[in-house]
């Protein structure tokens, strides 16, 4: 067992929230096509009720902090939040979209000690990533903080969200990623957003494109293993739970409201008038998620993708059902694999024909 | 032998969890745990403070090891945390901050 996992299963044990996803603003200077955030400032927190956020996370024993948005840099105190945060001991991870860095960022974000940061990159062609942000120069201005980023010794990732419109690029953001030195990976979610909006799910890569993005090893790794069939369910699956979210792992929005993740609109308390460890340890919110195990799921306990599917308890509660299926993975899970999932099948009749999955009577 | 003063790196991020520390580097992603011993050094290593006095203030007292053991164990500690730029170690103590001072 690796230590990241001793370290996951020792904060399970303890019931620490080892890490924690902080947006510290909704507000960006791109508009993303498939984001599910809406922009505007609705009353986010100050410097000071962010430090103090921070020293509530550090005393709970949160130890990884990703700091997000949003463009967490169009806030002017973004520096100095996440120098707080390193005097407080977190390892910080940045999600941003380079745009607004330029040295005196770089050589800071290095000299704080930030441990990486992920920045989305829809293509290497300007035409097609500057069409998903709505940022004219948007490709052009970020690989000019990526380049900088990495001529000051940051560890980049690239962050590929793969949609209908970017689909034919994916190996082109690999070779970027390559050329400059930065880690690759690619993402093919596209998830409702926040305020239920279903909408941009129209972006979502086609089923029928899946298949090959599934078994292109230079985009997952090796594919047999990534399509093998799952293994049989046992007792330690059923036992299991569906991920960290509410686990070891929580968001914290710009406005101060606690989810069980960033992809869980399901709040569970709000820091301006509680505190965090309250919420962890005592929202029944955050014990009702905390709660669910594998055999606890109606439809998906009985399914064979049980143990490997990436079944998100957010996206099946925006669906409508926390213990339900969610879709979106019920279709990763078939496509990986060709085995039909017992979602698929409970939805059988009643799913959207345009985004049906066909499957034949057995 | 010539006094040395640890002091934690900078590029690192830790958390002591149910007393054990854990740290990871930010130029290598690597996680260190840290035992108990290396964990008493780790969250005294002010840079003020000579390893000879952590020995004497917190090793023995804490582990009951008696003083030549410990030294010999804390300084083995100290240079495999330096080896992993957990740790620094100088030749001597780092300035102490300024005071602040209270007007009239």
């Amino acid at each position: 067992m690796s230590l990241v996992q001793e370290l996951n299963n020792k904060a399970l044990r303890l019931g620490v929230p080892l890490s924690v996803h902080l947006d510290v603003t909704y507000r960006c200077n791109e508009r993303c096509e498939h984001c599910y955030l809406e922009h505007d400032d609705r009353g986010e927190m100050s410097s000071s009720e962010i430090y103090d956020v921070l020293q509530q996370l550090a005393s709970a024993g949160v130890f990884f902090l990703t700091i997000s948005g949003g463009e967490p840099l169009v806030r002017r105190d973004c520096m100095e939040i996440i120098g707080r945060a390193r005097e407080l001991g977190f390892n910080v991870k940045l999600k941003t979209n380079a745009v607004l860095i330029r040295e005196k960022e770089a050589i800071r974000l290095r000299e704080l000690g930030v441990e990486q940061v992920q920045i989305s990159i829809y293509s290497h062609r300007s035409e097609v990533h500057d069409s998903v942000t709505k940022l004219p120069g948007s490709l052009r201005r970020s690989l000019a903080g990526i380049r900088l980023l990495r001529k000051h010794g940051m560890k980049v990732t690239l962050a590929n969200v793969l949609m209908r419109s970017n689909l034919a690029d994916g190996e082109g953001v690999r070779a970027l990623a390559a050329e400059v030195g930065a880690n690759y990976r690619i993402d093919p979610t596209v998830t409702p957003m926040m305020n239920g909006n279903t909408d941009i799910l129209r972006l979502r890569v086609p089923t029928s494109e899946l298949h090959s993005i599934f078994r292109n090893s230079d985009l997952v790794g090796d594919v047999e293993t990534f399509c093998a069939p799952p293994p049989p369910v046992d007792d330690g699956i059923r036992e299991g739970y569906p991920c960290s979210a509410g686990h070891t792992a929580c968001y914290v929005s710009p406005y101060a409201d606690v989810f069980p993740c960033v992809q869980f609109p399901l709040p569970c308390g709000n820091l301006r008038g509680e505190k965090f460890i309250d919420i962890w340890e005592r929202s029944p919110q955050m014990l009702e998620v905390r709660s669910i195990r594998g055999k606890d799921l109606p439809t998906c306990s009985s399914c064979s993708h049980l143990g490997t599917c990436t079944r998100c308890p957010g996206l099946a509660y925006m669906e409508g059902n926390m213990r339900g299926p969610s879709s979106a993975d019920c279709e990763k899970s078939f496509v990986r694999t060709g085995i039909v999932t017992a979602g698929m099948l409970a939805r059988r009749g009643t799913a959207n024909p345009r985004d049906l999955v066909q499957i034949s009577s057995m | 032998m010539i006094e040395k003063y640890p002091l934690r790196g900078t590029q690192l991020a830790s958390r002591v969890l149910d007393g054990e520390v854990i740290i990871m580097s930010a130029a290598d992603s690597t996680l260190f745990s840290l035992n108990p011993v290396a964990s008493v050094i780790w969250q005294a290593a002010d840079g003020r403070t000579p390893l000879s006095a952590i020995v004497r203030e917190h090793i023995c007292e804490e582990f009951d090891i008696d003083p030549e053991t410990a030294s010999r164990d804390a300084e083995a500690f100290a240079e495999e945390l330096k080896s992993h730029g957990i740790l620094q170690l100088l030749d001597g103590p780092i300035p102490a901050a300024p005071q602040a001072t209270e007007s009239a």
